[in-house]
C-alpha cells in the first residue's frame, strides 16, 4: 500500500531525478569520470590492505632487486630501493585523497562565508572583500604557495597549508556571484517583505541555491588540488622523498630517467588519470545539475 | 573621452592591487611563523649573527615601521640580497626574467594560434572526428600533470627519437647573441645570427610546448563553446540569408563575437603559464625565475623567492589590464562599465 503511496506524493520529484540521473548516465564523459573517481577511492579505502608488498610502502629496501621493468611479480616494476612501484603507487592514493579533501575544504570554508557576505550584503562589505580576493588571484596560485612553503618550510603539512591559503579566492567569486543574482530574485525579496530576518533567507534561499555550483567546483577543484599539491613534491617543497607520494615519488624517479622511465611514468599516469576523472565527474555534475550551462 | 577615463580608473585599481601584492607577500615574510631575521640569515647563522641581522634589517622595530621600510625599499628596487650567492635578487631577476618571459611569449602564442583555429573549427564542423579529438584535448590537456608530461616528451623526442635537445637554451659550445632584450631568440632574430636562433629554437620546442598544453586545451574548449553558441544567434543566421559569404560569417562576425570570453581565458591563462614555469623549468634546466624561486625556496633563501613572487604578480597584473583595454576594443559595450 505504501509502495502505491510514495509514488504518487513524490511523482513530481522522482521524474525530476529520473531525468537528471538520465542526462549524467546518456554521457559517456560523465561516466568515465565517475568511474574514474570511484576508482580512485576505492584504491584510497581498500588498496593498501590489498597491495603485493605492503612493507615497500614502508621503506623497505630490497636491494637485490633494483630497478626491475615491469613483470608479472611487479607488474609496475621496481624502484631503486627495490621496492613495488605498483605497492607504492596505490599507497599514495591516501595521501592525494586527503591532500585534496584538506584543501577543497579549507578553501570552501574560508571562501564560502565570505562569497554570501560579499554577495549578499552588497556595499562596502562587498567592495572590500571582493578587492582583497583579487588581489590573491593576481598572483598565480602556484607561486604564491611557493612562496608561503619557503617561509614555512617544506613538507607535505605545510604544502597543505600554503595551497588552502591560495586556494580560496575561486570560491569567493563564485558564491559571490551567485548570491549576488539571488539577492535580487522576486522570492527573496518577497521573503523579506515578509518580515524574514537574514539567517532565514541565507539558511531557506541562497545557501540551498549554492550548493550546485558548489558541489561542481570542489569535484573539479579535488583534482587540480592534487596536482598542485604533486607539483609541490615534484619541485622539493612538498611531500619528502621516502613518503609515497606521488609527485615526490617523480622528482627521485628523474634522476633515473632515460633507462629507467617506468619509475616516473606510473605515478604520473595515476595523477593524470585522477585528475581527469574529477574533471570530468565536475563537468558531468555541471551538465546535470545546471542544464542550461551544458555545452554542446 | 570615455576611453580614457576608464584607461585612468584601470591603472588606479592597479595601484590598489600592488599595494594589497606588497601587504601580502609583506605579510607573508615578517607575519609566518619562522623567524624572518633566522630565514635571512641562513641556516648556518650563530644566535649573534641572527641578532645582528635582526638589527640590519630593522625587525627589531614595530611592524607599521618595518611595512614603510620594505615599501621604500620596494620603490627603489631593493629587493634584498640572495644568501646562496650574495647577488642583488633585483639583478637576478633582471637575469632571469627574460629566458622566463621568451618561454612564456612562445607558448602563449603557440595556444593562441593553434587553439582559437583549432576551437573554431571543431565548432564548424561540430561531432567530426575533429570535434571529437578536439573534446579529448580539451579534457586531458588540463589534467596534465606538465612535469610529468614534460620528462614524457624528454623520452620521446630527446632520448628516444634524438630529434630535440634535452634541456637548457643552447648548447654549451654556442654563445649566447649579446643582449638586447634578453631573450636569447629575439635578440639573435635582431641581430641576424641565424644559426643561433634555430638552435635556441630547437631548444624551446619541448619547455613551451609542454607549458602550453593546458591553456592550448582551455582555449580551444572556450573558443569551440563560444563559436558554437555564437553560429546559433539570430545575427548571424540573418547575415547568412543576406548571402554573407560563409567564410565572412564565421571568420569575421562570428569569431570577432566569441572572441570575448576566448580573450578572458587568454588573461587567465597567462597568469596559468607564468606559475608553470616553476614545474617546466625545473625538469627542462631553463635558467628562468621558475628555476630561480625552486632552487632558493629549496635552499630556504628567502628573498629571491619573494623576488620572484613580487615580479610574477607585477607582470600578472599588468596583463591583466592590456586584456581588460583589448576587451574595451573589441566590445564597445564593456568600455564604460
Amino acid at each position: 500500500m505504501s509502495a502505491i503511496a510514495i509514488p504518487n506524493r513524490h511523482a513530481a520529484l522522482l521524474r525530476r531525478l529520473r531525468f537528471v540521473v538520465w542526462t549524467f548516465t546518456a554521457s559517456a564523459s560523465a561516466m568515465a569520470g565517475l568511474a574514474l573517481v570511484a576508482a580512485f577511492l576505492l584504491l584510497a579505502a581498500f588498496g593498501p590492505a590489498l597491495v603485493p608488498y605492503p612493507d615497500d610502502a614502508r621503506g623497505a629496501m630490497h636491494l637485490a632487486q633494483r630497478l626491475l621493468p615491469p613483470s608479472g611479480a611487479h607488474w609496475f616494476g621496481t624502484d631503486e630501493m627495490g621496492c613495488d612501484i605498483l605497492t607504492r603507487v596505490v599507497v599514495g592514493t591516501r595521501t592525494s585523497l586527503w591532500v585534496g579533501l584538506t584543501i577543497t575544504g579549507i578553501a570552501a570554508a574560508i571562501g564560502v562565508p565570505l562569497g554570501v557576505a560579499a554577495g549578499y550584503l552588497g556595499g562596502r562589505a562587498r567592495a572590500t572583500i571582493m578587492r582583497i580576493t583579487d588581489v590573491f588571484l593576481a598572483v598565480p596560485g602556484l607561486v604564491l604557495a611557493l612562496a608561503i612553503v619557503a617561509a614555512l618550510g617544506p613538507g607535505i603539512l605545510h604544502g597543505v597549508v600554503a595551497l588552502s591559503l591560495v586556494w580560496w579566492p575561486g570560491y569567493v567569486r563564485l558564491i559571490e556571484a551567485k548570491a549576488l543574482t539571488l539577492r535580487h530574485e522576486p522570492y527573496v525579496e518577497a521573503a523579506r517583505t515578509m518580515g524574514a530576518g537574514h539567517a532565514w533567507v541565507l539558511a531557506r534561499h541562497i545557501l540551498p541555491n549554492c550548493i550546485s555550483p558548489l558541489v561542481v567546483k570542489a569535484s573539479m577543484d579535488m583534482g587540480l588540488a592534487i596536482l598542485a599539491a604533486a607539483s609541490l613534491g615534484f619541485v622539493g617543497l612538498g611531500a619528502r622523498p621516502p613518503a609515497p607520494e606521488w609527485g615526490a615519488m617523480i622528482a627521485v624517479a628523474r634522476g633515473y630517467m632515460p633507462d629507467w622511465w617506468w619509475y616516473s611514468f606510473f605515478p604520473g599516469l595515476f595523477i593524470f588519470l585522477t585528475v581527469l576523472g574529477f574533471n570530468l565527474l565536475g563537468d558531468g555534475l555541471r551538465d546535470m545539475l545546471d542544464p542550461r550551462s551544458a555545452r554542446g | 573621452m570615455a576611453t580614457l577615463r576608464t584607461i585612468l580608473r584601470r591603472l588606479a585599481l592597479l595601484g590598489v592591487m600592488l599595494g594589497g601584492l606588497v601587504l601580502i607577500t609583506f605579510t607573508v615574510s615578517n607575519v609566518a611563523p619562522s623567524d624572518p631575521a633566522a630565514l635571512a640569515a641562513g641556516p648556518d647563522a650563530t644566535r649573534a649573527m641572527i641578532e645582528t641581522v635582526r638589527h640590519e634589517y630593522g625587525l627589531d622595530q614595530s611592524l607599521p615601521m618595518q611595512l614603510a621600510r620594505y615599501v621604500a625599499d620596494l620603490l627603489r628596487l631593493r629587493l634584498g640580497r640572495s644568501i646562496q650567492t650574495g647577488n642583488q635578487v633585483a639583478d637576478d631577476l633582471a637575469r632571469f626574467f627574460p629566458a622566463t618571459m621568451e618561454l612564456v611569449l612562445l607558448s602563449m602564442l603557440f595556444s593562441v594560434l593553434a587553439g582559437v583555429p583549432m576551437g573554431l573549427w571543431a565548432a564548424v564542423r561540430r561531432n567530426s572526428w575533429f570535434d571529437h579529438a578536439m573534446r579529448a584535448l580539451a579534457v586531458s590537456g588540463v589534467a596534465l600533470p606538465a612535469f610529468w608530461a614534460a620528462l614524457l616528451l624528454q623520452l620521446v623526442f630527446a632520448v628516444w627519437l634524438g630529434w630535440l635537445p634535452t634541456s637548457g637554451q643552447l648548447s654549451v659550445a654556442t654563445a649566447p647573441p649579446d643582449p638586447i632584450t634578453g631573450m636569447i631568440l629575439l635578440d639573435a632574430l635582431l641581430r641576424g645570427q641565424w644559426a643561433v636562433f634555430a638552435e635556441a629554437a630547437r631548444y624551446a620546442v619541448l619547455p613551451a610546448f609542454v607549458l602550453a598544453l593546458p591553456s592550448l586545451a582551455a582555449i580551444v574548449r572556450v573558443n569551440r563553446a563560444e563559436m558554437i553558441e555564437v553560429l546559433a544567434a539570430d545575427y548571424v543566421t540573418a547575415a547568412r540569408a543576406h548571402g554573407v559569404a560563409p567564410r565572412r560569417v564565421i571568420g569575421w562576425l562570428a569569431l570577432r563575437n566569441a572572441m570575448l570570453p576566448t580573450l578572458a581565458m587568454i588573461g587567465l591563462r597567462f597568469g596559468w603559464t607564468l606559475g608553470s614555469t616553476v614545474l617546466v623549468e625545473t625538469v627542462f634546466d631553463w635558467p628562468g625565475i621558475g628555476l630561480y624561486a625552486v632552487n632558493s625556496a629549496i635552499a630556504s633563501d628567502f628573498k629571491p623567492v619573494m623576488g620572484v613572487t613580487l615580479a610574477v604578480g607585477v607582470t600578472f597584473m599588468l596583463t591583466n589590464l592590456l586584456i581588460d583595454l583589448a576587451y574595451g576594443w573589441l566590445d564597445p559595450r564593456t568600455r564604460s562599465a
